[in-house]
């Protein structure tokens, strides 16, 4: 007889629709996939079998076929187990169905007939809700994800035999709840409040946030630069809910969520710098995300950035110029988001200690030179901001008052928000994003202004390439004071934080 | 390597051949010359000091340099980092006259970092060495220089050195060379001040102004003529009264003047911009002199 259970397969970010259909018949007993499955769908066979048995139902002695349609797609993973015992056992007649229609089912079977995880339930199912289908079945470690998409009836199952009780009508299950829509409820583990001192990375890091603007910092070992960076995602605005749900989907593909519902915080990112080029934009024979897309609508952080090797460096390219990147297969080509603010932190010569004023640096000047040299132009020219953090005096690391919590600091960035995405036009826009047109526009100098600017370069002999940056920044910072026009105060702040376009004082 | 016709040898018997060196015991043969060697250079100062100098050694340098040409003093120094590099640097901004006397061939351009420093040496005064180009700076060449530099100057200042430093050297060839020895006073907690202490306790002149040099020399000098007082806003004054040649973090000076460090940073750009701050690395500022 033969049977068809409906499921579905994950490619990128997206899910497409898979019958899962099962022929048992005569001839010499054997069980055969196909439809171009990978080694583990091969591997279902022993888990399907066993699982079948373990609850208590027959594997026949007949000749099994299972087809994966459409058969042109390769088909990876183990979550097809649970439709394909289904379908062995709606084609032997052990199990009478008729809830199956408009119905998906998915994940991975274990030898006893439980039913384990599998990545990318969300994609799933939003990809079922869009095909018309109106019930998922799911492991009930990713009921909560599949919950996010409205108007779709998620079951959440635990064994193989709880499915077929509820497919038959003896124990019904209800559907899950899903979680109220809503902005709300980022909970960070970090907070700005625990950040003793830093008056001036504090400063810096809010203007970066405010403008969206990418940061690097320099400092002697333990000034706190990993630190800083990490509480950086919780003065960003909170994520919207369609920004929520793009990043729970990316986390649930990359099999990352462990049950957990929406993802609420912005995400923070730290790939060491050994990491491959591959897992840094994404990669496998079936693409997955990489870090630059774990790290889509939070922060990218590359401490040790010296230490980067060249094609790491190379591949993030696209991310940043486009915000997302392609990984390219021999049997599919797929778009991953990867949209970040980058963090990028490093020592201001080999031996770390240079400008620390509490311990010599005995490095010479030429050997800082090269050091600093190994981060090359086009590199420098991703970062908006690059600052010097110090070591805080050990005294002023044991004082009890308490700093400024993330949420007030936040509340300022978003204000900031607001007047750039009304000057510019459109969602989410912040001035990092300008392009050289709207540069013009918005920074325009008066007379004063640009005297000031032309002495400032001249007089402490600032590179070229800074003149742009420094007017990008300084529209930032009159955002925070909600000033429209720029002033000289406004651009002299800004040529604080351009710490490279200084090399001899990055020597002194 | 820096290009060799620019050049010139000036043997003990050529017109251009200092004639302060002629009298000393053992005077270079030859000297290889890039820049010029004008008559008025023998009246010359040598300032030497440590290559990991403080900021206030380095300010006093500048600051001495700087007076001095404005009496027509031609400053003498070896190129080094620190306090020599200081040296010349306060004779080039003051538009006076500087001779670098090198420990290497003239050709070489030692620390690299000099490089830019070495260029406007040899236009507004000259770099000189005994070595012939191409010899690569060697340790033991260091010390045999120093007498080039104290002899031809009519005095030696040492600003900063540490126990054993090459600075004691100079001083030692000075004395021979009958030329007198001055010594700038420091913070006596740090290392760096123990040279110049131990020549004053030896009868060194202790120099707190260009004056001093410049009577015990007597060089004319009118008036030294201080800078320009400049005008700050109450703001600029506000933190240039905290600042020192200590150098200071931003956070220090903000919370100092309990200001928002945003405020502060404004502000010290602008002093540093008006040339009357100088920014170190790691947001760190020191008054400049
Ligand atoms: N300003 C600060 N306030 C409170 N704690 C701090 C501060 N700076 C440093 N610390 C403490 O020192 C630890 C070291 O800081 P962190 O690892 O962020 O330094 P780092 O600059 O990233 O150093 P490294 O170069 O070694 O990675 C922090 O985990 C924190 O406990
Ligand atoms: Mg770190
Ligand atoms: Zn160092």
């Amino acid at each position: 007889m033969l049977a068809k259970v409906r499921t579905a397969a994950v490619q990128g970010l997206d899910a497409y629709p898979v019958d899962v259909e099962v022929d048992v018949g005569g001839g010499l007993p054997a069980f055969t996939i196909v439809g171009l499955p990978d080694t583990a769908v091969q591997e279902a066979k022993e888990r399907v079998r066993a699982a079948i048995r373990n609850s208590n139902f027959e594997v026949p002695s007949r000749k099994i076929t299972i087809n994966l349609a459409p058969a042109d797609v390769r088909k990876e993973g183990p979550a097809f187990d649970l439709p394909m015992a289904i379908g062995i056992l709606l084609a032997t007649e052990q199990i009478r169905a008729s809830g199956l229609d408009g119905a998906m089912a998915l994940g991975e079977l274990s030898l006893d007939g439980g039913i384990r995880p599998v990545p990318g339930v969300l994609s799933i199912a939003m990809a079922a809700r869009a095909g018309g289908i109106h019930t998922l079945i799911a492991p009930a470690v990713n009921a909560q994800e599949a919950a996010l998409v409205e108007g779709l009836q998620v079951y959440a199952v635990r064994s193989l035999f709880q499915v077929t009780q509820h497919l038959e009508g003896e124990e019904v299950l209800t559907p899950v709840r899903s979680p109220p829509h809503s902005d709300a409820g980022a909970d960070y583990a970090v907070d700005f409040a625990e950040v003793k001192g830093q008056a001036y990375a504090r400063r810096a890091l809010e203007i970066a946030a405010a403008g969206g603007h990418n940061v690097l910092m320099v400092g002697p070992p333990g000034a706190g630069k990993t630190m800083l960076a990490r509480r950086l995602p919780t003065i960003l605005p909170p994520l919207i809910w369609d920004e929520a749900i793009e990043v729970t989907r990316i986390y649930s593909v990359a099999g990352r969520l462990n049950g957990h519902g929406p993802v609420r915080e912005r995400p923070f990112r730290s790939p060491h710098h050994s990491t491959s080029s591959a897992a840094l934009v994404g990669g496998g024979t079936v693409p997955r995300p990489g870090e630059v897309t774990l790290a889509h609508h939070g922060v990218l952080f590359l401490d040790e950035l010296p230490e980067f090797h060249r094609d790491a460096l190379e591949v993030l390219r696209q991310p940043l110029e486009e915000g997302f990147v392609t990984v390219a297969r021999v049997q599919s080509t797929v778009t991953f988001p990867s949209r970040f603010m980058l963090v990028a932190a490093m020592n201001p010569c080999p031996c770390g200690y240079h400008g620390d004023g509490l311990r010599e640096c005995l490095c010479t000047p030429s050997q800082i030179a090269r050091y600093l040299g190994r981060i090359s132009g086009p590199l420098l020219d991703r970062f908006d901001l690059h600052i010097e953090v110090p070591r805080v005096p050990s005294g002023d690391l044991m004082t009890t008052l308490p700093a400024e919590p993330s949420t007030d600091i936040r509340t300022r960035v978003l204000r900031a928000r607001a007047r750039q995405q009304e000057r510019l036009g459109s969602l989410g826009a912040c001035n990092a994003g300008m392009t050289g047109r709207l540069l013009r526009k918005y920074c325009r100098l008066d007379e004063e202004g640009r005297t000031f600017l032309r002495a400032a370069i001249e007089r402490l002999g600032l590179s070229a390439r800074a003149h742009d940056r420094i007017l990008r920044l300084a529209r930032t910072i009159a955002d925070l004071e909600a000033a429209d026009v720029l002033t000289n105060a406004h651009l002299a702040e800004a040529v604080q934080y351009r710490a490279f376009d200084r090399p001899l004082r990055l020597l002194a | 390597m820096g290009d060799n016709d620019d050049i010139r040898i000036v043997a003990r018997d050529d017109e251009e051949y200092p004639s302060a060196l002629r009298p000393i015991s053992d005077p270079p043969r030859e000297l290889f010359v890039r820049g010029t060697l004008l008559p008025q250079d023998e009246i010359a100062v040598a300032i030497v000091g440590a290559r990991r100098a403080s900021e206030y050694g380095k300010a006093v340098a500048r600051r001495l340099a700087a007076d001095l040409v404005a009496c027509g003093v031609t400053i003498v120094s070896g190129m080094a980092r620190g306090i020599d590099g200081a040296a010349h640097q306060g004779a080039l901004d003051g538009g006076g006259r500087t001779i670098a006397v090198l420990g290497c061939g003239p050709d070489m351009v030692y620390p690299k970092e000099h490089a830019p420093l070495m260029q406007r040496i040899i236009r507004s005064g000259a770099v000189v060495s005994e070595f012939p180009p191409e010899t690569p700076p060697r340790p033991e060449q260091f010390p045999q220089r120093n007498r080039i530099i104290s002899g031809l100057a009519k005095g030696v200042v040492v600003v900063e050195g540490r126990i054993g430093s090459g600075s004691l050297i100079t001083a030692d060839f000075a004395l021979e060379q009958g030329r007198e020895v001055f010594a700038v006073p420091g913070n006596i907690f740090e290392e760096t001040t123990w040279a110049p202490h131990q020549l004053v306790a030896q009868g060194a002149r202790l120099v707190v102004s260009a004056l001093d040099i410049l009577d015990e020399l007597k060089i004319p000098h009118g008036s030294v003529q201080r800078p320009a007082a400049v005008s700050l806003s109450d703001e600029e004054r506000a933190v240039w009264q905290q600042l020192s040649f200590t150098p200071l973090h931003v956070d220090r000076i903000a919370a100092n003047c309990g200001q928002p460090v945003a405020l502060i940073s404004r502000v010290l750009l602008s002093l540093e911009a008006e040339g009357l701050v100088d920014a170190l690395a790691g947001q760190r500022y020191v008054k400049k002199v």
